[in-house]
């Protein structure tokens, strides 16, 4: 995993409330065994005719949203599925951070463990996310916050997730260090 | 005095939630099925790594499992499409090389992984139970702490047998009053994904109580379990009590003799203390509940059967509604029906075929509806056959299947053809959920077995006797 200390990125704006990830990812391209390539599929319903062309009115589509890497989303971002395959495709598209008034908790946990930023913001800055697509916006990870409209708002994020982004390392190797306590944990429940 | 959820949370604890940290649980039951367990496998392989316990795993294939006769792995090539087929030989080949057992297609065990597990006995109250699925709530019922992880926690899990965990918040979900006649578990766990919304248990684990849970069955207990996460909570849970034991006591892989014993006068203290505290209460009468039907594109948009399409200006409203082909103002009795599902592990087990059974015996299936019904296991399909209820679903023109999530997912070769309105027993009404363009209501399997010999969406009640 790549270290996060800052994005700096326009935005792409799906408003809907409780996009899930049936949305981000449909199942049929849950028959993969491996994380890559997953990209190609992302709101796959949404984003595709049925003949494989693209929707040219699909916000993600659009000229000006290429390369953004901030997707603002309604709220209840990422809720149903446990499916990992939802953030590994939003990652491999080029989206690094998602930014909502509330995101799923699998789908935040998930995310946090691939190097995807779940952004939680108050009402009024993600309504005008929400006006403003495209607006340009930078997010620092070691202060926890988000600058938009000129201004810096604070979003929630733990500390042991947050260390890990911003070395890129992932969680495996403090829960393998636990080796000694888990023993003795199984040991008194045997 | 403790919660339920405390004691279970207090008594996995291997290493406590710090301000730097989060807490190291223990996880006393890990279910594994092929679609969200390859890339965990992958991990371990890098690093070299072994599954730490593999007695404490259930493996079993359901998700992209074909429900058409598989007898070998051979077969599959020819009913599956190729990357379903190379996915399952690949949970073959992981749980080969990493010493796990898999209830595969030569196993009278496999099934659905949320009916599999309940009904060999390795569900169990007081336990930690997680798998790469966010249905695995459904094992809540039997009061263990049981939730959906990602990938990545499954590798967790399999190198470790612990999982980092923030303590959620608690929900009281108290249902009280009697359920009406041939209203069902179903219609109660809609009522309550309505009632809060499908964000409404983000962050929360819920405990249903009150005196309509403690007459519920471990089967219907399952079913509004199984669909916590349909309102976003990260697991419900329902006290164990004598309807537990009962069902438990005797299955294969549950404590016997004096074990058993122990493990009951252990069960019995888990309920949640008088006077224990949650973060929020909620409280629901459902004496008068009716049968209830989803008319938009999540389960929290539903309807009792009888009302009519509620009027919303919100986009996302609008959305669901033109996807669905329905209109605000209009009821949803009347509407022609292409296909009925009833299966999943929602609605999949004896209990639910028995009670499509009872509007389907005598009747058949209306022109132009397929209906299917898939057995939640191999198990359920062997006691519904000793029943003769496989013989009421052919007689009535339906499909009795092998096994599996099938239409569910849509991921096995089970789906609905887009544009086509299902009524399903499933757990979720997304957006092309069962097949691209697919619009599914969800329902009990009561309401979808008489919407299948109807031909539209009708009230249940009307034709059972």
């Amino acid at each position: 995993m790549e270290p996060i200390t800052q994005i700096r990125s326009r935005t792409v704006v799906l408003a809907n409330d409780d996009i899930d990830t049936d949305q981000i990812i449909p199942a049929r391209f849950l028959t993969t065994t491996t994380k890559e390539g997953l990209g190609k599929h992302l709101f796959a319903e949404w984003r595709y005719e049925k003949d494989g062309r693209e929707r040219t009115e699909f916000a993600l589509n659009k000229p000006e949203s290429r390369g953004a890497a901030v997707l603002v989303g309604g709220h209840n971002f990422g809720c149903g599925s446990s499916r990992e395959h939802a953030p590994w495709a939003l990652l491999d598209f080029g989206i690094r951070a998602v930014v909502s008034t509330a995101i799923a908790d699998i789908f935040r946990s998930n995310s946090l463990k691939n190097g995807l930023l779940p952004i939680i913001v108050d009402a009024a800055s993600h309504r005008w996310l929400v006006e403003n697509p495209g607006a340009p916006v930078a997010i620092d990870l070691a202060t926890s916050t988000l600058e938009m409209n000129g201004k810096r708002v604070t979003f929630p994020i733990d500390r042991f997730s947050r260390y890990c982004l911003m070395n890129g390392i992932d969680q495996l190797g403090f829960l393998l260090e636990q080796d000694a306590a888990i023993r003795s944990y199984e040991q008194a429940h045997a | 005095m403790q919660s339920l959820f405390e004691k279970i949370w207090a008594s996995h604890v291997v290493a406590p939630e710090t301000d730097d940290t989060p807490a190291v649980l223990y996880v006393d039951l890990h279910l594994l099925h092929e679609v969200t367990t390859p890339q965990a496998f992958d991990l371990l392989r890098e690093r070299g790594l072994s599954v730490r316990r593999p007695d404490k795993c259930l493996a079993t294939l359901d998700h992209s499992t074909p429900t058409v006769p598989v007898k070998t792995l051979k077969d599959l090539d020819i009913v599956s499409e190729p990357s379903a087929a190379k996915q399952v030989r690949q949970m073959e080949k992981n749980c080969k090389d990493f010493g796990i057992e898999l209830r595969g297609f030569e196993s009278r065990e496999r099934g659905i992984v949320h009916v599999m597990g309940p009904e060999l006995g390795a569900t169990q109250p007081g336990a930690t139970i997680v798998c790469g699925d966010s249905h695995t709530s459904t094992h809540g019922a039997f009061g263990a702490l049981a939730f959906g992880i990602g990938t990545t926690e499954v590798g967790h899990v399999l190198a470790t047998q612990c999982l980092l965990q923030r303590k959620p918040k608690t929900l009281a979900i108290n249902i009280e009053g009697r359920l009406p006649a041939d209203v069902t578990a179903k219609d109660l766990i809609l009522k309550i994904i309505g009632t809060i919304g499908v964000g409404g248990g983000t962050g929360h684990v819920i405990e249903y109580r009150g005196s309509a849970i403690r007459a519920l069955s471990m089967e219907q207990r399952m079913t509004v379990c199984n669909m916590s996460i349909e309102a976003g909570a990260r697991a419900g849970m329902i006290a164990p009590d004598d309807t537990t034991y009962e069902y438990m006591a005797g299955r294969p892989l549950a404590p016997q003799g004096k074990a058993w014993d122990a493990a009951v006068a252990r069960w019995r203290a888990l309920p949640t203390d008088g006077g224990a505290k949650f973060d929020r209460e909620v409280t629901i009468d459902v004496s008068r509940l009716r049968p209830m039907v989803t008319f938009g594109t999540n389960p929290g948009m539903v309807i009792p059967i009888d009302e009519r399409v509620p009027e919303g200006d919100d986009p996302a409203f609008r959305k669901a509604l033109a996807y669905m082909k329905v209109e605000a103002g209009k009821p949803l009795l009347g509407q022609p029906v292409d296909v009925v599902f009833i299966g999943s592990c929602t609605n999949g087990r004896l209990s639910d075929i028995r009670e499509a059974a009872r509007i389907l015996r005598g009747r058949h299936v209306a022109k132009h509806v397929r209906l299917l019904v898939v057995p939640g296991s191999e198990d359920v399909k062997r006691q519904a056959e000793a029943e003769g209820l496989d013989e009421v679903v052919r007689a009535a023109g339906g499909e009795w299947r092998e096994p599996g999530c099938s239409m569910c997912i849509g991921m096995n070769g089970d789906t609905v053809p887009s544009g086509k309105l299902s009524v399903s027993t499933s757990n979720r009404n997304f957006e092309g959920r069962q097949g691209s363009g697919a619009r599914t209501v969800l329902a009990s399997p009561l309401t979808a077995a008489a919407a299948a010999v109807s031909g539209t969406i009708v009230d249940p009640r009307e034709l059972v006797s």
